[in-house]
């Protein structure tokens, strides 16, 4: 098993382009981590952000194989460039009179917030890397986590540079042949 | 402006993309265009079953290099029509496909006759589309055979509702190139990689083409003729390869693979030196990949780039078409000959000849390798051959001589069976000026046997030859081979096929001798109209040689010598 690569990919916002990207995924038998999409700068394009666990030569497959796509425009392999992922988690914990400061401590230490409070429950939120969501989550589990629910992962490459400026050929000098 | 109907629109665009043929099955959701068609000057060819339709429509596209255009109606339409799909995806085949569809407001009711038909297309296709306004029905058309056309060739549905259908637009046929923001089929080979290949080319002692079907899709074959004679390479082809280098050149080993020529297979084990040229490295050529040509660098050149390093890791990728980088290669590599390596290889080829059945005496048996050779002796091999698939198509690319590119259409990545004889109808209507003959197996013929219909009604002058063994030979070899000889569910009763073809005023023989096999060939040669030959052969004859599956690719199982 090869690790988790994080691919950022620019699709046309038409009905059933998420189908399109998910029947490759599983005809060729990527194997999903996480998939995210949603809008972006541009009305006509949406975004996802798609964790794949392969290798890195499977990776480039992946990559040439979603470029086949006739909806997608633009695929980029961030896992090794400097770019900010980030990952929201909402996790409802069990709460006691004597763990409700531990809580709190835990929830200080993470930079995370409270954002509903009840009187044996409360739900905290947490963004960050998939580590820092995957550490906190650890430590809250012992206390007695109730539900979970992740988006999965978002990225953005650093600096001025932008996957959403497509120039006018469409490619934006990426090797993007979709044949 | 008048305004036109969607069933309008669909004939108007067609017309506007140069289509002069449609194959076809009308009914009650893709009526309402079926309705406008005698309006318009395209011809349409009924088949018997949407099946039929699809693989006709392909063997058109194989035959012609156009694009091929299939229609029939919502539901049991387009599920009858996905083999067909499925195949020409496969092989690269660009086939514009148009269904009916229930009504915008009706689907996702299940109505009647309503599937999902672009869901369940959605993976065989290179694109797909359902057009839910009228007003995108042109520009719709357009895009698809754009699509079908262009890159790596392929398979492109467009699913009209019938109140699409129905409606009236005003009609603008877009003129001038597609602008898509994610479709960019263009070439993109990097220098250094040419220059890498080049040196690889130059250093090499026992260099070998592989070539594939992209030589036929690119146009390259001169460029490849070109390319082998001055670097004095051998060439090796894939079977959809076949008529991408002339089979009586020299340098030309044949087809490789599972049922390649043993020098072939050979040859690519032992070379230093592979050029693989539009070609896949499909399971059925490379044998265990894991042993696959270890003492060879390997240089890669195909249009799709999710192809490079797919299976066969290689030390040179270049993603571009194949006319247009050859041409850039050739000026730029040096002369050689390469003497001793095709000395080597005409060993190997010289012990292939000794083992050959047509060196057995077979004064009393007729073998389906014999049929074929002499079929290919009596046309000069200037006829278009179509297969069926199994045993009889392994003997169809081995004992006929492909010369010229789109001269054998063949079902390759998908091994359809029921593929030949519609195949065959599509292409004796793309080039009703050849010879074209459908060489099939009893099994497989059976599978689309209606299609008799269809080539009686069209009056087309096409040529049947029924490799007749009682078996369904090509698993029947497996079972003999690898399960203990049970026969499991492989023998198989056929009709009296000179009685089927005669029902439909098919003009029909049977040959059981090897002396009638000629004479009979010249017969249906001579009769202006459909002719079927049932040629009742050797029922437990093998193909070989063989590269068992999964095997190494030079441990073939071969046939004795006489």
């Amino acid at each position: 098993m090869g690790k988790s690569r994080v691919l950022v990919v620019l699709v046309e916002n038409k009905p059933g382009v998420l189908n399109r990207v998910a029947s490759l995924f599983r005809r060729r038998g990527y194997n999903i981590e996480s998939l995210t999409v949603g809008h972006t700068e541009t009305t006509e394009l949406s975004r996802m952000t798609i964790v794949v666990n392969v290798a890195k030569t499977s990776a480039d497959q992946v990559e040439q194989n979603l470029y086949k796509l006739v909806n997608v425009l633009k695929v980029d392999d961030v896992t090794e460039n400097a770019a900010v992922t980030r990952d929201l988690a909402l996790v409802k914990v069990q709460v006691a009179p004597e763990t409700r400061s531990d809580i709190m401590q835990i929830v200080n230490i993470f930079r995370a917030k409270v954002v509903d409070i009840a009187p044996d429950s409360m739900i905290v939120e947490v963004t960050g890397s998939e580590a820092k969501v995957d550490s906190m989550v650890e430590l809250l589990r012992p206390i007695g986590i109730l539900e979970l629910v992740r988006t999965g992962l978002v990225a953005m490459e650093r600096g001025v540079g932008s996957l959403g400026r497509v120039n006018q050929s469409g490619n934006n000098g990426h090797r993007s042949v979709p044949v | 402006m008048t305004k036109l109907t969607g069933a309008q629109i669909i004939w108007e665009s067609l017309l506007r993309e140069g289509v002069q043929v449609v194959f076809g099955y009308p009914g009650g959701a893709i009526i309402s265009t079926y309705d406008a068609l005698p309006d318009y000057p395209i011809r349409h060819i009924l088949t018997r079953h949407e099946q039929g339709a699809a693989h006709a429509a392909d063997g058109y596209a194989r035959a012609s290099g156009k694009v091929g255009v299939a229609m029939a109606t919502s539901g049991p339409g387009s599920t009858n029509l996905t083999t067909g799909i499925a195949t020409a995806m496969i092989d690269s085949s660009p086939v514009v496909f148009i269904t009916g569809q229930v009504s915008t407001t009706a689907i996702g009711t299940d109505a009647f006759q309503e599937t999902d038909t672009t869901g369940i297309t959605l993976p065989i296709t290179k694109h797909n589309y359902l057009v839910t306004d009228v007003k995108d029905l042109a520009h719709t058309i357009h895009e698809a055979f754009y699509i079908a056309g262009s890159g790596r060739p392929g398979p492109v549905l467009i699913d009209v509702p019938k109140d699409v259908q129905n409606g009236t637009t005003e009609f603008n046929y877009p003129v001038g190139p597609v602008q898509l923001p994610g479709y960019h089929p263009r070439n993109q080979q990097l220098a250094h990689d040419l220059q890498t290949a080049i040196e690889l080319i130059d250093g090499a002692e026992r260099p070998l083409i592989l070539a594939g079907q992209g030589v036929i899709k690119s146009g390259a074959g001169a460029e490849l003729l070109a390319f082998a004679e001055r670097t004095g390479t051998p060439v090796t082809v894939t079977m959809l390869g076949m008529g991408g280098f002339p089979a009586q050149h020299p340098l030309f080993l044949g087809m490789m693979g599972m049922h390649g020529e043993a020098c072939a297979n050979q040859a690519i084990q032992q070379a230093d030196l592979l050029l693989a040229f539009g070609m896949r490295f499909d399971d059925r050529v490379t044998g265990d990949i894991d042993t696959y040509a270890l003492g060879a660098k390997k240089v890669h050149i195909d249009l799709d780039p999710a192809e490079l390093n797919k299976v066969i890791p290689v030390d040179v990728a270049i993603a571009g078409d194949l006319k247009s980088v050859l041409g850039q290669i050739i000026p730029r590599v040096a002369p050689r000959e390469h003497k001793p390596w095709l000395a080597q290889i005409d060993a190997i080829r010289q012990d292939s000849k000794e083992r050959d059945i047509l060196t057995h005496d077979l004064k009393n048996v007729l073998v389906g390798q014999y049929v074929v050779r002499k079929l290919w002796e009596v046309t000069g091999g200037e006829a278009v051959v179509v297969t069926d698939v199994g045993q009889h198509q392994m003997w169809a690319v081995q004992y006929y001589k492909y010369n010229k590119p789109h001269s054998l259409i063949s079902s390759g990545g998908m091994g359809t069976m029921g593929f030949g004889l519609p195949a065959g109808v599509g292409t004796k209507v793309a080039r009703p000026e050849d010879e074209v003959w459908v060489i099939a197996g009893d099994g497989g013929f059976q599978m689309t046997m209606p299609e008799l219909g269809t080539v009686a009604q069209e009056r087309l002058n096409l040529k049947i030859a029924i490799i007749n063994n009682g078996y369904l030979g090509m698993v029947r070899q497996w079972q003999e081979m690898f399960y203990d000889r049970r026969y499991s569910a492989t023998p198989i009763l056929s009709p009296d096929f000179t009685k089927i073809a005669e029902a439909y005023g098919i003009k029909a023989f049977v040959v059981k001798n090897p002396e009638d096999v000629v004479p009979t060939i010249e017969a249906a040669r001579q009769h202006e109209g459909p002719v079927l030959i049932d040629f009742r052969v050797e029922k437990e004859e093998n193909v070989f040689p063989m590269v068992p599956a999964g095997a190494k690719l030079d441990e073939m199982l071969r046939r004795e010598k006489a």
